[in-house]
């Protein structure tokens, strides 16, 4: 092979395999690249990926722009409907100056929604990562070192066989008053509720890891790796993870939601976040009694946990693809 | 043993390899699946050991725990004057330089996760301190010798024909500068016209870097295209060793026989005369192999001491190996006296 063949090709991925140039840097941006290239073909992704960027920035950008107290109680204008409730309803009572409507104490929904959100948001992500490690960790070594095999599955057996609900508010009568004190109101119960959440829902994950990491380590490449001499840790990070992606993703975008909705369970018995503490389950759950006649103050909230839950779950599908070198086809 | 003055790279004394077989409701041992059973053999030093038997005989088994692939149940293996039998998996890491492998399935034993250059280069990150530039240039070497084009490096194995995926995991394997490679089955998932760019592309990598190759294949052709000394293995134990023009000339044990019969012979007028020796019924089951000789529910030749006594594997022949009671030149009284030990033993 000749220097002129190299350069004849034009691709950029084949001028990084050039011997002569071998510039780093240049070959990890093509290989991202190459992954972004493939995420953009699945629509429902790039879909997601917008509105996952949208209530993002309407949660944490939001309050910067409308500055008021989510709090705040205005009597007078209690039960005001949303303005686009005008359009096949000329005497409902709307405002200009609220424009998702008040609740029944007229405190302002966009504010609440944009504060709950925060809180739903952090708390789902911190609580889904931390689940999804847990998971990972345990999965993978139960699923790798036959030693420890039994006493971790008969060990995530138990933790599934415990009724998770009441557990959570017994950690939460044990432990609220401690952190509180220690970090704080808010992120006391912070703390408490993720770590609570984390730590109740890393089994399906650990079961599902444990099996394809005990199929995978069956393969032919693990063996060809161990003749090599690669150690457990390394075959483990360069071949068992890297193999066993997709299903965690999976898990990781359900466990999101899963995440956001018990939050909101424990929020509604009045052991997550505090009243005056809006978050997203919470707003659902206060608007259940009337939501006949105010049917916006469950569908708002709703539709923002479902569609951040959606969009996350395709984000995870077209994450996958697009990180699987056989569907990204070079 | 051919040759006295050539000194054996790799020898293995009474190899067996069990697995053990679980059941129950208490998953209790009820018994074992003998893959390996006592096999010895060596391996001279840039030779090419042939290791031929149908499905299911045990040479992937015998090949791997060679390599102690597997944690082996007993026997002794001594690879370049070292004895690996009996050493640690985690004590085995320094070892591993001097043997390799290559796989039979060149889809699976790549990590399709992996570019090409990250899979040749993975021995060379565990064993070896050159610089990432070095790296990449001996990858680039391995590329050129296997006859893989180096721009090629940045791509996935999925992108790749079955004969340039084989011919990456043979680059993997000579990254480290092994002696010896044992090459399981390296051409039985290509096609032929691939099979014999692989196997002249492995004999011309012996011929440059002094390689010493265990050849597993089932391809009795092939064996005999590329192998110096050939073994024929049944059922977990080896029948006969030999140099590959006796064994292919005159074979002696009776399995071989039959095995060299089923070569298909590419004259018409010789394949029509030719007499196949056809084997009946059914290869017992590893685990619960037959009293006597392996070989004995099957042998067209057999006879009463073939049932009761396991033949011994020796040197029939300078150089020749079989185990089979045909070869055996005791006399009637001395077969007599065996036959009453082993039944006054069992």
């Amino acid at each position: 092979m000749t220097d002129r063949d190299i350069h004849a090709s034009a691709d950029n991925l084949e001028v990084a395999g050039n011997p002569v140039a071998p510039i780093p840097a240049e070959k990890t941006r093509s290989q991202w690249r190459d992954v972004w290239d493939q995420f953009k073909t699945h629509k429902g992704a790039v879909l997601g990926l917008f509105f996952l960027v949208f209530i993002t920035l309407f949660c944490v950008a939001g309050p910067w722009i409308w500055t008021v107290d989510p709090g705040a109680l205005d009597v007078r204008n209690k039960d005001v409907r949303p303005i686009y409730t005008a359009i096949w309803d000329s005497n409902a009572k709307v405002n200009w100056a609220r424009p998702m409507g008040t609740d029944n104490l007229g405190r302002d929904q966009m504010a609440n929604l944009m504060q709950g959100g925060r809180i739903s948001l952090a708390v789902g992500w911190t609580a889904m990562i931390l689940a999804i490690l847990i998971g990972t960790l345990i999965g993978v070594l139960a699923g790798y070192f036959r030693a420890i095999d039994g006493l971790l599955m008969r060990f995530t057996d138990l933790v599934l066989a415990l009724p998770l609900l009441p557990l959570l508010l017994v950690m939460m009568l044990l432990f609220r008053d401690p952190l509180r004190a220690s970090f704080g109101p808010e992120q006391g119960i912070f703390i408490l509720v993720v770590t609570g959440i984390g730590i109740t829902s890393w089994m399906q994950t650990a079961r599902i890891v444990r099996g394809d990491v005990m199929a995978i380590k069956e393969r032919e490449f693990v063996l060809a790796a161990r003749s090599i001499g690669t150690p457990a840790r390394r075959m483990i990070t360069r071949h068992i993870l890297p193999n066993v992606l997709s299903p965690i993703m999976v898990s990781a975008t359900l466990g999101l939601a899963v995440a956001i909705i018990t939050e909101s369970a424990l929020s509604f018995l009045g052991l997550g976040f505090p009243s005056d503490f809006p978050t997203w389950g919470k707003i659902l759950n206060d608007s259940v009694p009337r939501m006949t006649r105010f049917p916006e103050r469950v569908i708002l909230p709703g539709m923002a946990i479902s569609l951040t839950v959606l969009s996350v779950n395709y984000i995870g599908d077209g994450l996958r693809d697009a990180l699987d070198p056989r569907i990204r086809g070079m | 043993m051919l040759d006295n003055s050539a000194k054996p790279l790799v020898s293995v004394r009474d190899l067996k390899m069990h697995f053990p077989i679980h059941a129950g409701f208490l998953r209790r041992r009820v018994g074992e699946v003998r893959a390996v059973d006592g096999v010895t053999f060596d391996v001279i030093e840039g030779e090419t050991l042939g290791l031929v038997g149908e499905s299911g005989c045990g040479k992937s088994t015998c090949g791997r725990a060679v390599l102690r692939l597997y944690d082996i149940t007993s026997g002794q293996i001594m690879i370049d004057g070292r004895d690996i039998g009996s050493v640690k998996q985690r004590n085995l890491r320094t070892m591993r330089p001097i043997m390799q492998m290559v796989f039979q399935d060149p889809q699976a034993s790549l990590n399709s996760r992996m570019t090409v250059e990250a899979i040749i280069r993975e021995p060379l990150d565990e064993h070896t301190t050159l610089s990432d530039a070095e790296k990449r240039e001996k990858v680039g070497e391995l590329m050129d010798a296997v006859g893989l084009n180096r721009r090629f490096a940045k791509r996935y194995p999925h992108a790749f024909s079955g004969g340039q995926r084989q011919r990456i995991g043979i680059a993997r394997a000579l990254a480290l500068n092994p002696k010896f490679i044992v090459c399981d089955e390296p051409i039985a998932a290509l096609d032929v016209s691939i099979q014999a760019q692989v196997v002249n592309l492995l004999e011309d990598l012996q011929e440059q870097f002094g390689l010493t190759y265990l050849f597993i294949s089932h391809d009795l052709s092939m064996v005999r295209h590329i192998a110096t000394r050939v073994a024929v293995m049944y059922l977990g134990k080896i029948v006969e060793l030999a140099p590959r023009e006796a064994l292919y000339a005159a074979p002696l044990h009776p399995y071989t026989q039959a095995l060299l019969s089923a070569v298909p012979d590419p004259d018409p007028e010789m394949a029509a005369a030719k007499q196949r020796i056809v084997l009946q019924g059914d290869v017992p089951s590893p685990a619960n192999p037959p009293d006597g000789c392996n070989f004995c529910t099957r042998c067209p030749q057999v006879m009463d001491i073939c049932r009761r006594i396991d033949p011994e594997y020796r040197e029939v022949q300078p150089g020749r190996w079989a185990a089979c009671h045909l070869h055996n030149d005791m006399s009637p009284a001395e077969v007599a006296d065996e036959i009453n030990a082993a039944q006054t033993a069992g």
